[in-house]
């Protein structure tokens, strides 16, 4: 969720983007749905599924290879089963594992990397995941790249006197686990300074617009169709 | 009547140190203090009494409220602290949206909260970047957005806790240019002689939790040998 340039890809301009984030949220799941109930010997539908993610990360002007290199992150955990069925003969499901996996991860990064992270926890917010669930990915979110800025920098201070061990790796994730709380109770501090009281207000929602339902309705067809017809 | 009345406060962390020990201070309208000490001479520990967030011995009225549990919510809204790190300070996904946050705690409507973070971030120069993300600002830019976090309250009180830290020159000048154009008594902890002499009509010294002397800035800096070379 860290990754720079995921948060740089998510707030470029694209009919994609523009495109309200429930919206996006609703096409994902129909996509998923679609290719997690295909039969594994149907090879020609996960090439379909392939095609329209490709359109749409088209559609979105994203960097093909950025996006396809990190879509294969997931791929490792998948392995392992892959590799138990592999070996117990059922080498149609072990393929068909894989490719799931992969055509899962790309459009799940294919909605990260159109939607700003704010506007995909509004969302979600308004699609009642329970808020505490929503503020904890948001501060995760908000901090992770202040926390690790800050391993950086203390990795970088501990290799200018020498190699990092990893004795002093441990040492370092303790103080760096100290530092993190000691800017939690900071962060309270500076929240209850400006009058916090236990509940995190909201700004205005987002609007709906007739193109959104459009692309949801496409995108669910289209999924629909390739786990139909193909 | 002064906006800040200290009286006799005193303080121990649970750790057990001393941090202070009867300190007697008066903040009158539209001044400005700048608060210089030692570091761990109890300067922080003191700002963070004065609105509640710490809570010792002794009586502090903030324009004429004493600062008890009950008064907590309205005394907010009339001291705004900024903290030394801002990025403790901004922790919403937008701009606007962190502005705002103080005004809806206030338990304004949105539409007029967002009004209001959008005059705050217009106030400190900042009104074209209402929809970034906090990280993607320079330093300079996360002290003025926490600033107008605060302006957005309309406080009658501003406290900052080392304003200039992490600030390049311009940024410091920027920054001075902007607290002098605010009408708020302001208190301002710092180490930088500079930019309290550029702001700061009187300054106080902080020595083991207590106050050992006051007078203007140049009279203070003179006495303690404050400068850094």
């Amino acid at each position: 969720m860290g990754d720079a340039a995921i948060e740089r890809w998510s707030r470029q301009q694209s009919v994609l983007h523009r495109r309200d984030a429930r919206a996006k949220i609703g096409a994902l799941f129909a996509f998923l749905a679609a290719v997690s109930t295909t039969s594994p010997d149907s090879q020609i539908a996960f090439a379909g599924y392939a095609l329209l993610l490709a359109a749409v990360i088209a559609a979105a002007r994203l960097p093909f290879p950025g996006l396809l290199r990190r879509a294969a992150l997931g791929l490792p955990f998948a392995a392992g089963f892959a590799l138990l069925l592999w070996f117990s003969g059922e080498r149609a499901r072990a393929l068909a594992l894989l490719e799931k996996c992969y055509l899962s991860a790309a459009g799940a990064l294919l909605l990260v990397a159109t939607t700003p992270m704010p506007e995909l926890l509004r969302a979600l917010e308004i699609l009642h995941l329970p808020r505490t669930v929503v503020l904890v990915i948001h501060f995760l979110y908000r901090y992770l790249f202040v926390i690790s800025g800050q391993a950086r920098r203390m990795r970088w201070a501990a290799s200018s006197r020498g190699r990092l061990q990893f004795r002093s790796a441990a040492g370092a994730l303790a103080v760096l686990f100290a530092r993190s709380s000691a800017r939690a109770s900071g962060i309270y501090q500076a929240m209850l300074a400006r009058g916090f009281s236990g509940q995190f207000p909201a700004l205005a929602p987002p609007r709906w617009r007739a193109a959104d339902a459009a692309f949801l309705i496409a995108a669910a067809l289209a999924s629909a169709a390739v786990r139909m017809a193909l | 009547m002064p906006v800040i009345r200290v009286r006799g406060l005193r303080y121990r962390y649970p750790e057990g140190a001393q941090a202070l020990n009867g300190v007697d201070f008066d903040l009158e309208p539209g001044e400005c203090v700048a608060v210089f000490g030692a570091n761990g001479s109890g300067k922080t520990t003191f700002v963070l009494h004065l609105n509640g967030l710490l809570e010792g011995e002794g009586s502090i009225e903030i324009c004429g409220l004493p600062v008890i549990k009950q008064n907590l919510a309205r005394i907010r809204r009339k001291i705004g602290l900024i903290f030394q790190d801002s990025d403790e300070q901004l922790f919403l996904p937008t701009l606007i949206e962190d502005v705002a946050f103080g005004p809806m705690n206030l338990g304004m409507p949105p539409e007029q909260a967002a009004a209001r973070a959008q005059k705050a971030l217009e106030r400190v120069g900042m009104g074209a970047l209402l929809n970034r993300t906090p990280y993607h600002l320079s330093s300079g830019e996360k002290r003025r957005a926490a600033i107008a976090g605060v302006l957005a309250m309309e406080p009658e009180i501003l406290v900052l806790d080392e304003p200039t830290t992490s600030l390049d020159p311009p940024g410091q000048r920027e920054l001075a240019d902007l607290l002098r154009d605010l009408p708020q008594a302001k208190l301002l902890v710092t180490h930088d002689v500079f930019f309290a002499r550029a702001l700061a009509s009187r300054a106080v010294f902080f020595e083991r939790g207590r106050i050992a002397a006051e007078g203007t800035v140049e009279e203070i800096v003179a006495r303690f040998n404050w400068t850094p070379r």
